[in-house]
């Protein structure tokens, strides 16, 4: 080789080794400056940080501002370096925001927290937006083309136009188009790239695009405010036809949370005429038992957590059925044909039942947390259906089905509806009926414990728990007619449903008070309820 | 409710009749100034009111190891209204009347203080109330240590409108005299600054109510206007837990629709998993979190106390601390436990307050306090992102209620008047 030419080579070389790196140097005392002076100032001043670090496009920044969103960016007191603190025992332990360099564990007095307030959170979930648009994992571009819709900043639109090309997921590229019509809403775009976005937004048609046309509504010349106001309209009628769907569906769920509370009480109250008003305390009994489960899984088996419902179904089964036959050999079976002395007694009970666990709880809620599979929701056209809400409609109406299966094709179901229907005959037939009373309250009891553990994933579990849900099962089992599993199932989802018409117009308040009224002129045409029970035990 | 009330009177009795007999035992080894506490223990209030029992028998144990009031010992005397409003006059007459109690520290909702307030005019004592409440009251036997919509309500809004440029208003509340008073003070003033009708939304619910799929998916239409939108909740106790839920499982985040509540405290967040919550706010004139030596002092004490470091501490609790300090320095001052010379004494006493201020109590029985914004964190507790500079002077009578406006109230000479009538210059209310 021409030692000059190599010579020659070398410089050059060099002079693009240096000019790069100089540049790079610049870049990085930039951010590390940008850093710095992220902990100072208002949330005005830190936000126009944040978007000054999206800006320099490093890709360090995304880990930075994620950690910055989630709160766990947090400042050396002792050199005002800003690090990451992830919990460790008692102590924190400490990386660097930038490098991810590991500095070793801290106590939490020798850290600060950045705080973060709604303002500046939007502001990273936006920069977000931008530095992620491009990422391999199309969830996170998903969420990224989401965030920009939600800010629609004009600056982003040719990165948003580049991203656009490059995508091949459908469900990307149509979140990604929605987001481009709405930037370019915003934009001096010519006539007829508005009108295309316009009708991007109006084709998509839920209530984010909905928002985004009202807004454009007042700010858009007038030229485009007929073809706003057409999209709008097509949007809300479809809206409204949804609506009403949603309205049965939340109807449902509503109906299937009273089922559950009620379907224990149709058993004891429907089937054994025993009125049981501690049937709420074995329901919070129920509710008690998962939280207990929960609290022995997240101390010894966290592992486990998203199981702890399948776990805790049988053992409140079992804690609230004892807990039943309990109650019926040691205070109802003394009552019975005495249903006020039954009332007071049992009622007695359920303050006892309600103070005691009181003083072993504590007054306060307890928490009992949602399994990953009970938390969030769906997409079902412009319905939106909360996984918890959907699981409790397919349990109870598991809970029902297996009931009737009970009753109908065992043997121990056949010597309840023996005794219920005539005890002393049943008797002479030789069925042991104080044993199949006891076990028929012990099974109205445990499918009350049951749904404790449904209702503790959407109601507090809290001593009082109890006492909101006696009303509501009563009235349900009177409306769906004593004596009739059917009824109760019938009687649930109408209550539910009637309940969640009524409640848009009339109020949460009005809506209750009209329901009560209803029932009420109800029963005084058909006093045996929905499904009356027809025969002799009736009379009897 | 017939049934109910009975079967809570039936409990209460029982509990107090306990209660009392022990305070009747240690009456007779020496003598002792009486302090009476007034919670609930049981019903639906224990959840809030039952650590408030436990505050004050913290705060006269300290009162006690400092050598007690005017040479003696404090003794608390505990007595369980049960959540039951009427209970609530008939145990506030056995405090006075038969134990003879200084003073009251009790109630939490607005309608147990109601209840009780012509029985401590009829007997003439004194009680400390240390709970947020809606206003337009001032009572001469009565001290006011929770804040007043000036002091809670109003800065909220404030901050919602200026810091998150918010347009539109959802007032979603419990259905009962201070959510229904709060809301209509709120909106008011929101009409003054020129929020236009369509744009503010109120929904009551009754009390625990459980299932929210409508309301949230209203707010939810509600919020889709193109306007940002913000939701000032004023829902009572363990209705709250299940509107978080939905709220968290329908998708909306604090960064959408904001939260901002009144009644929400590190206590009833104890209940909920806060991952989801994170951003949303509350209100209050005291967080747990607020870092300043008197409050670590403090939570340290209280931990030690009720042996428990997990135990939150929250805002009225602040308020019995700074109302039975006022009490204690004005028995001081006055010599004497007697009402008319404490309640002579206490206008115009300061005592610092557990977030680095003074606390002085003004001429209309509320007190001065500092607003503080809080931002609901994953561990549960409050992250202070707004205070104001300086306290706020609690005011009985809103400005912003044309009824109301006119009126202040001053319990010093020469007006000795809670409802005094600034343009008719005579005491007894508005128009």
């Amino acid at each position: 080789m021409h030692p000059l030419r190599s010579i020659q080579k070398l410089l050059l070389a060099l002079a693009v080794f240096c000019a790069v790196s100089s540049s790079a140097f610049a870049q990085a005392a930039d951010i590390e400056a940008l850093v710095k002076a992220l902990p100072e100032g208002s949330y005005s001043d830190r936000e126009k940080v944040v978007f000054d670090l999206a800006a320099t496009g490093d890709e360090r920044v995304a880990g930075l501002l994620g950690a910055l969103g989630e709160g766990d960016l947090y400042v050396r007191q002792a050199d005002g370096r800003v690090v990451t603190a992830r919990r460790a025992g008692s102590d924190y332990t400490l990386r660097d925001a930038l490098t991810g360099e590991e500095l070793g564990a801290a106590p939490s007095s020798d850290i600060e927290k950045i705080r973060v307030n709604n303002r500046l959170r939007r502001a990273v979930s936006s920069a977000m937006g931008q530095l992620t648009l491009m990422s391999p994992d199309a969830a996170v571009r998903l969420a990224a083309a989401q965030s920009m819709l939600k800010t629609a900043d004009p600056e982003s639109l040719d990165l948003l136009n580049e991203a656009l090309g490059k995508e091949t997921d459908a469900q990307v590229k149509q979140a990604m188009e929605v987001a481009r019509a709405a930037i370019v809403l915003k934009t001096e775009a010519d006539a007829a790239g508005k009108a295309a976005a316009i009708k991007a937004l109006a084709a998509h048609g839920n209530r984010e695009t909905l928002a985004i046309l009202t807004g454009a509504l007042t700010t858009a010349s007038p030229e485009f405010v007929p073809a706003i106001q057409q999209g709008i309209d097509r949007i809300e009628g479809r809206l409204a036809m949804w609506h009403g769907l949603q309205n049965v569906w939340y109807g449902l769920s509503l109906g299937s949370v009273l089922l559950l509370a009620a379907i224990g009480l149709a058993i004891t109250f429907g089937v054994m005429g025993d009125i049981n008003m501690a049937h709420g305390e074995i329901v919070m009994l129920g509710a008690y038992t998962t939280f207990a489960v929960q609290q022995v899984i997240r101390t010894s088996f966290p592992g486990l957590f998203d199981y702890s419902l399948a776990i805790a179904l049988p053992l409140a089964f079992l804690v609230a059925a004892a807990v039943g036959i309990a109650i019926e050999r040691g205070i109802i079976r003394w009552l019975y044909g005495r249903p006020l002395e039954t009332l007071l007694a049992t009622w007695g009970l359920s303050l006892i039942l309600q103070q005691s666990v009181r003083t072993i709880f504590g007054p306060n809620n307890r928490e009992v947390g949602n399994p990953s599979w009970m938390s969030g929701a769906f997409e079902l056209g412009s319905l939106s259906i909360t996984w918890n809400r959907l699981w409790i409609v397919v349990f109870a109406l598991l809970v029902f089905a297996v009931l009737l299966i009970v009753l109908n094709r065992t043997s121990l179901g056949l010597q309840m509806r023996a005794v219920t229907q005539n005890r002393r005959m049943a008797s002479s037939m030789g069925i042991r009926t104080p044993w199949v009373d006891a076990m028929t309250f012990g099974l109205g009891s445990g499918i009350a414990g049951m749904a404790g553990v449904a209702l503790s994933q959407i109601d507090n579990v809290s001593p009082n728990l109890g006492q909101s849900y006696i009303i509501d099962s009563f009235m349900v089992v009177v409306f769906g007619g004593v004596g009739n599993l059917w009824g109760t199932l019938v009687g649930a989802f109408t209550l539910g449903i009637v309940n969640k018409f009524l409640e848009p117009y009339a109020g949460a308040v009005l809506g209750k008070i009209l329901i009560l009224v209803f029932i009420i002129l109800f029963i005084q045409r058909r006093p045996r309820g929905l499904f009356a029970l027809k025969g002799r035990a009736v009379e009897a | 409710m017939g049934m109910k009330l009975s079967r809570r009177t039936v409990l209460a009795t029982a509990l107090a009749g306990s209660l009392c007999l022990a305070a009747g035992i240690s009456d007779a080894q020496e003598e002792t100034i009486k302090v009476g506490v007034l919670h609930s223990l049981s019903g639906t209030m224990a959840i809030s009111e039952t650590t408030l029992k436990d505050t004050m028998l913290f705060l006269i144990d300290e009162q006690n190891k400092k050598g007690g009031l005017l040479g003696k010992k404090l003794e608390a005397v505990v007595v369980d209204p049960a959540s039951d409003w009427p209970l609530f006059a008939e145990k506030a007459r056995e405090l006075i009347a038969a134990n003879k109690v200084a003073a009251v520290f009790g109630c939490w909702t607005s309608v147990s203080r109601k209840s009780v307030l012509p029985v401590f005019e009829e007997l003439n004592s004194i009680l400390f109330y240390p709970v947020q409440y809606e206003g337009e009251e001032s009572q001469r036997n009565v001290f006011y240590t929770g804040a007043a919509p000036n002091q809670q309500a109003i800065p909220a809004v404030d901050y919602l409108m200026n810091e998150e440029g918010v347009e539109r208003w959802v007032l979603a509340g419990t259905d009962y005299v201070y959510p229904r008073t709060t809301n209509k003070i709120l909106e008011q003033y929101l009409k003054d600054k020129g929020v236009a009708a369509e744009d503010i939304m109120i929904n009551y619910t009754p009390f625990s109510h459980s299932d929210w799929q409508t309301i949230v998916s209203d707010i939810k239409a509600f919020g889709s206007a193109g306007k940002k939108t913000a939701v000032v909740s004023t829902i009572n106790g363990d209705a709250n837990v299940p509107f978080y839920k939905e709220l968290a499982n329908q998708g909306i985040s604090a960064e959408d629709i904001p939260v901002v509540a009144f009644s929400v405290g590190e206590e009833e967040l104890a209940g909920i998993d806060t991952e989801p919550l994170v951003g949303h706010l509350a209100a209050w004139n005291y967080f747990q979190s607020v870092d300043t030596p008197q409050n670590g002092e403090f939570i340290d004490k209280w931990h030690a106390f009720i042996g428990d470091d997990k135990r939150v501490t929250n805002d009225p609790m602040e308020a019995h601390v700074i109302g039975f300090n006022l009490w204690v320095q004005a028995v001081e001052k006055a010599g004497t436990t007697d009402t008319d010379a404490v309640i002579d004494a206490i206008v115009g006493l300061e005592t610092p307050n557990l977030t680095g201020g003074i606390a002085k109590m003004l001429p209309n029985h509320h007190i001065t306090k500092p607003v503080l914004i809080g931002e609901i964190q994953d561990d549960g507790q409050f992250e202070v992102v707004w205070e104001t500079e300086e306290t706020v002077p609690g005011d009985a009578w809103s400005d912003f209620l044309p009824e109301s406006k006119m009126i202040e109230a001053d319990w010093t000479a020469p007006i000795n008047c809670g409802n005094y009538n600034t343009e008719t210059k005579t005491c007894g209310g508005g128009s």
